[in-house]
């Protein structure tokens, strides 16, 4: 009776089996930390070895497995897996992890700090497509709040609404000018009348006090936003094909990027809404209830009572149907009781006349009612934030940067400096036409450019020549006339080609090659 | 933000396209919408042949091209700014190498007639030019070449593997996806050499011109494109399997006899100056401008990678002098040919540690510096490594120590990487240790100390080293084994020009040494060349017939130069 485990190592959790009841002392738990990198004979003669002595030494053996559970039968035969009581633990998928992180650190009014919705898409589409790394994501999160605090130096004003209130007060007429130059403060100056404009333009302290009410605004949108957005939520995770999205983060980004109720996808949801049918929608009501009920926001008084109003009259609806049904039923059995043909046919084509012109239910119409009060909802409180005024204090927007921190693309880099040197220097005389390059490129360029042309072995000498004639054509007539000897040309010209031969070997684009003399093999290939 | 400005419109053969319909376009790619749009990926686009298709095809065509990447990496959320360098991608990883033999030279001359130029792209001129080069000889005309150079340039840089993977036909792009680059270049060539038969006696550039206008594409541009389309691996394996290579047979050797020497190099190079100097510098500047920015991310626990085009040596070396003076630090030139992860480990234990003794193997030494750091708060240490990539630091086990090391929250690494491959490096576990910000540092400035160590093709190891050590080493010898060491370098000498020269056979050799009164037995040229051998000064090697030979693997100049000095000695 083998008393050996196998856990994931995940959950740390240890579970006696049954045979470790007789054991006088705990056993020894061994951890192994990624099972797959461990050699496999080493593991194999350890589970035999010691099972042998499971009776003197009790073992409970952990191992951590980072792909499927099905490797243990990879790695272990039989005669070995079999020495072995196994019991899987299964840590959370790291989807779920993220849905937690989005959940706590982005869809609450707790923190000041907000993401944009690029900037966001960017973080989880290299979660999606890159890495499934939760760490990564917060890294990056990370590194939205330092370039966030770096970058604006209205981010002062990015902190808990009573901090923020007094760091108002205390603004200098440099940061005054400042806040007057972003783009929403100017949109918001513009709606106003003219005779607040001059003052919002001129008095710092009639400006402070505006920015302490707008600052509170956005402080209540938020407090609102992530309540109305859990509760669209509720109903859009519901919906057959989930056109809005079936993670809360989806609906998020779409809310973020734009009016949401503008979108089709929202359209459509809405239509889908629509025929949802009673017990779903009393279970998302109840559910939208509990989210505003325990909401920050202080104007959901009315919403609640809204909302209870409409489960009520779902109660009622229920009362009355059941009535209804009553009456249907006798209906029913008026018409079981004629069996004359000629009115069964007339009755049925009454019933389905009245069905046809038939107005709404009651309950279709409450349905209606719910959801445009959802609607409505949705209107007043999910508008983007970048149509808040001041929104650039606490949202972070600069998606390039972010992309070029985490996700950077060193060969592109590389390619495009090579290809199109004018993208880094400024040069009138690099501009290119169209795809290629001048033949004034730095040596580096057209040496890469050259050896393009070539097919996987390059001989020196030719690529030698063909340098030195672009080269001489730049220099001018001058060089022309001494190209009689050519041995001469040649020789003025290798050491910038020789020097530049090796940094292509550097940068790996080619290696050197004894297949041949004086040849390089090219390490980059496409269609030869 | 001016440089990924810069970097926006910037990628090669691209098309201009307006913000608004990027930002539009990547809109409806965004998020959810993903996925679905995989059938997408099929669509067909031919960019190649779009400079035949006017211009507003073009833009569609790119767009829809630019769509197909989003969609495919799902980076869609990215700055209008930044379009550019998305869209390369494609083109980056596919690199196409005709087979042509010529072409380089072809490009060579239409590069140096490009427009623009102070040279006028006469007639009187062309031929000398072309002449110049013997490869291109064959064609008549350069003005042909210039004709022919907007189509060439495209055959030159279309991504092969777009092109495939694109196969099936878009009815938005019908009219297009009729052609196909890879059989109008063969085409071209055909085109190319039927012009330069026609003109080989007569060089009429009305001529040219009229025979080099393109062909009418015809159904047979369309079976070849048919094969042409079957699967990019094949064609991998077909390029690389055959031994024939279709090159030139010409040697550096005919070509001139003098090489230079690495220090004639230095000096030459030193002396040449460098072009764009005052741009290189504004990317510097900018550069430079992030230093700040830098010490405080490596304080909240980011370590920074430099990555781009030229060499970041300077960068870091301002970097360390102008902020970290007064910190501990040290650099690492990971290019020198010697350096190890040991000797890194070594420096930050012996240097910054101040712990004499040694350690079992680095993973003990690396574990000693984690436990120090750990225990100690008040220790900083700055780690700047100049090519992290280079040949002796690029391995797994050296990657893991340096990774791991760079986790510790006190020490700050800031390293650079140049090869193209680099990233390939790391893998997830690495990554997260690491912990990297890239930054993208193009300076464009040659590599001039990276590459000092690197055994140059074109460059001649002057032989200088293995010189001294020469005479270094015989010097402690007796004056029998610097005779027995003398007689093996004459008869190598004497055979110089002999290619198949196997070496001195041991039993010719003692009986040289006996004749010269050197040695008494066999056994003490045994011994002697032992001794040799253990000073790399000769290498044996067995023939066919089981006979030790013996070579002085030194090149010919070295050992002439060497036989001189001795001579000089005595």
């Amino acid at each position: 009776q083998m008393a050996l485990k196998k856990m994931d190592s995940k959950t740390p959790s240890k579970k006696r089996t049954s045979s470790s009841r007789h054991w006088q002392s705990p056993p020894v738990v061994v951890i192994f930390k990624d099972m797959e990198s461990f050699i496999t004979k080493v593991l194999q003669d350890f589970i035999v070895i010691s099972s042998q002595h499971i009776r003197e030494l009790p073992l409970v053996l952990i191992f951590g497995i980072a792909t499927s559970p099905m490797i243990i039968h990879s790695l272990l035969p039989h005669s070995v897996s079999s020495l072995l009581c196994i019991e899987l633990f299964q840590s959370l998928s790291c989807k779920e992890h993220l849905s937690t992180v989005i959940d706590k650190l982005l869809l609450t009014a707790q923190f000041p700090f907000k993401l944009g919705e690029k900037v966001l898409q960017v973080l989880i589409n290299i979660f999606l497509y890159h890495d499934f790394s939760v760490q990564n994501f917060i890294k990056g999160f990370q590194l939205c709040i330092v370039e966030h605090f770096y970058s604006q130096p209205l981010s002062v004003l990015c902190c808990q609404l009573v901090d923020a209130k007094k760091r108002v007060n205390s603004l200098s007429h440099d940061q005054c000018e400042n806040i007057r130059r972003l783009p929403s403060f100017r949109r918001y100056v513009e709606s106003q009348p003219s005779q607040k404009q001059i003052a919002l333009l001129t008095a710092d302290n009639f400006l402070k006090e505006i920015i302490q009410k707008l600052l509170e605004d956005l402080h209540v949108y938020h407090e609102n936003y992530v309540s109305v957005l859990r509760c669209l939520h509720v109903f859009t995770s519901s919906l057959p094909k989930y056109p809005l999205g079936k993670q809360i983060r989806e609906l998020y980004c779409a809310c973020l990027e734009n009016r949401v109720w503008e979108t089709e996808e929202y359209e459509s949801s809405l239509q889908l809404a629509r025929m949802l049918n009673k017990s779903d929608l009393v279970t998302m009501l109840q559910q939208c209830v509990e989210i505003f009920v325990s909401s920050s926001g202080k104007e959901f008084d009315k919403t609640v009572e809204k909302l209870k109003e409409f489960l009520t009259q779902f109660q009622k609806l229920e009362a009355e149907a059941f009535q209804e049904r009553d009456v249907s039923v006798s209906s029913q059995k008026e018409l079981q009781k004629k069996t004359d043909l000629y009115h069964l046919q007339k009755t049925l084509l009454e019933l389905k006349e009245s069905r046809r012109s038939k107005k709404l239910t009651k309950f279709e119409k409450l349905r209606f009612e719910v959801v445009d009060y959802i609607d409505s909802l949705v209107r007043n409180y999910l508008v983007p934030a970048d149509h808040k005024t001041l929104h650039e204090i606490v949202y972070f927007n600069t998606a390039s940067v972010l992309r070029g921190h985490l996700n950077a693309a060193p060969r592109i880099a590389l390619h495009t400096a090579l290809n199109n040197p004018y993208c880094y220097l400024k040069n009138q005389a690099l501009k290119s036409d169209g795809g290629s390059i001048s033949n004034k490129a730095p040596d580096i360029c057209i040496v890469y450019k050259l050896h393009l042309e070539c097919g996987r072995l390059i001989n020196l000498v030719d690529w030698l020549e063909a340098f030195s004639t672009v080269v001489m054509a730049v220099e001018g007539p001058n060089a022309d006339a001494a190209s009689s000897d050519q041995v001469d040309d040649i020789i003025q010209y290798p050491f910038s080609f020789l020097s530049t031969v090796s940094e292509l070997e550097l940068l790996g684009f080619i290696k050197p090659s004894k297949q041949k003399t004086d040849h390089v093999a090219r390490l980059t290939w496409g269609g030869c | 933000m001016s440089r990924p400005e810069r970097r926006g419109s910037g990628a090669l053969e691209v098309k201009f396209v307006p913000d608004e319909e990027v930002l539009k376009h990547i809109a409806d790619d965004a998020g959810i919408k993903v996925r679905k749009d995989k059938t997408q990926l099929t669509v067909s686009v031919k960019r190649f042949v779009k400079k035949l298709e006017n211009i507003s095809d073009n833009e569609a065509q790119e767009m829809l091209e630019e769509k197909n990447y989003v969609a495919a990496l799902g980076i869609c959320a990215q700055d209008p700014v930044e379009n550019g360098s998305s869209v390369s991608g494609s083109e980056v990883y596919s690199f196409q190498t005709p087979k042509r033999s010529s072409k380089m030279a072809e490009l060579a001359s239409e590069l140096a007639q490009t427009p623009g130029q102070s040279v006028a792209p006469d007639h009187s001129e062309c031929p000398e030019n072309t002449a110049k080069t013997p490869q291109s000889s064959k064609r008549s005309s350069s003005n042909k070449v210039q004709q022919r150079s907007k189509k060439k340039e495209f055959v030159s840089t279309t991504p092969y593997r777009l092109r495939k993977r694109l196969a099936a036909p878009d009815p938005y792009l019908e009219s297009e996806s009729e052609y196909s680059a890879s059989c109008s270049e063969e085409e071209d060539e055909e085109d190319q050499k039927e012009v330069s038969t026609v003109l080989a006696g007569q060089k009429t550039p009305a001529k040219t011109k009229a025979a080099s206008t393109p062909p009418p594409r015809n159904t047979l541009a369309k079976k070849t494109k048919e094969d042409k389309m079957s699967n990019l691996v094949e064609e991998y394996f077909e390029a690389h399997s055959s031994s024939k290579v279709l090159t030139s047979d010409r040697t550096l050797q005919k070509l001139r006899k003098r090489r230079l020497n690495q220090q004639t190099l230095h000096d030459l190079l030193k002396k040449a100056p460098l072009a764009y100097a005052a741009e290189i510098k504004e990317l510097n500047q900018q550069h430079e401008s992030l230093f700040s920015k830098w010490m405080l991310q490596l304080h909240l626990g980011f370590n920074i990678v430099l990555y781009g085009l030229g060499s970041k040596r300077d960068l870091l070396e301002k970097f360390r002098t102008s902020v970290l003076q007064s910190s501990v630090h040290l650099v690492v030139n990971g290019y020198f040919p010697s350096i190890t992860v040991r000797s890194i480990l070594n420096s930050i234990t012996e240097e910054v540690l101040d712990h004499i003794g040694t350690f079992r193997s680095p993973l003990d030494q690396l574990e000693f510096i984690i436990k120090r750091f750990k225990e100690d708060s008040s220790l900083e240490l700055y780690v700047l490594i100049h090519n992290l990539d280079s040949q002796m630091l690029r391995g797994e086990r050296s990657q893991q120590i340096l990774a791991q090391l760079s986790s510790l929250p006190r020490i700050y690494l800031i390293a650079s990487i140049d090869h193209i491959n680099a990233p390939l490096m790391w893998d997830q576990a690495k990554l997260s240790l690491y912990n990297w910000l890239w930054y993208e540092t193009t300076t464009f400035s040659p590599y001039v100390e990276e590459t000092s160590y690197e055994n140059s093709l074109l460059v001649q190891q002057s032989g200088s080293l293995a010189l001294s050590s020469l005479t270094h080493v015989l010097r402690s010898l007796t004056l029998n084994a610097r005779g027995i060491f003398r007689l093996l370098a004459q008869y190598q000498l004497e055979n110089k020009d002999n290619p198949s020269y196997p070496g001195l056979s041991f039993q010719d050799f003692y009986q040289q040494c006996r004749e010269a009164f050197l040695v008494n037995s066999d056994l003490t040229l045994r011994a002697q060349l032992t001794e040799f051998r253990d000073h790399k000064l000769i290498r044996t090697k067995r023939g066919a017939d089981g006979v030790e030979y013996l070579l002085i693997p030194v090149d010919d100049s070295t050992l002439t130069d060497f036989l001189e000095k001795e001579d000089e000695d005595v």
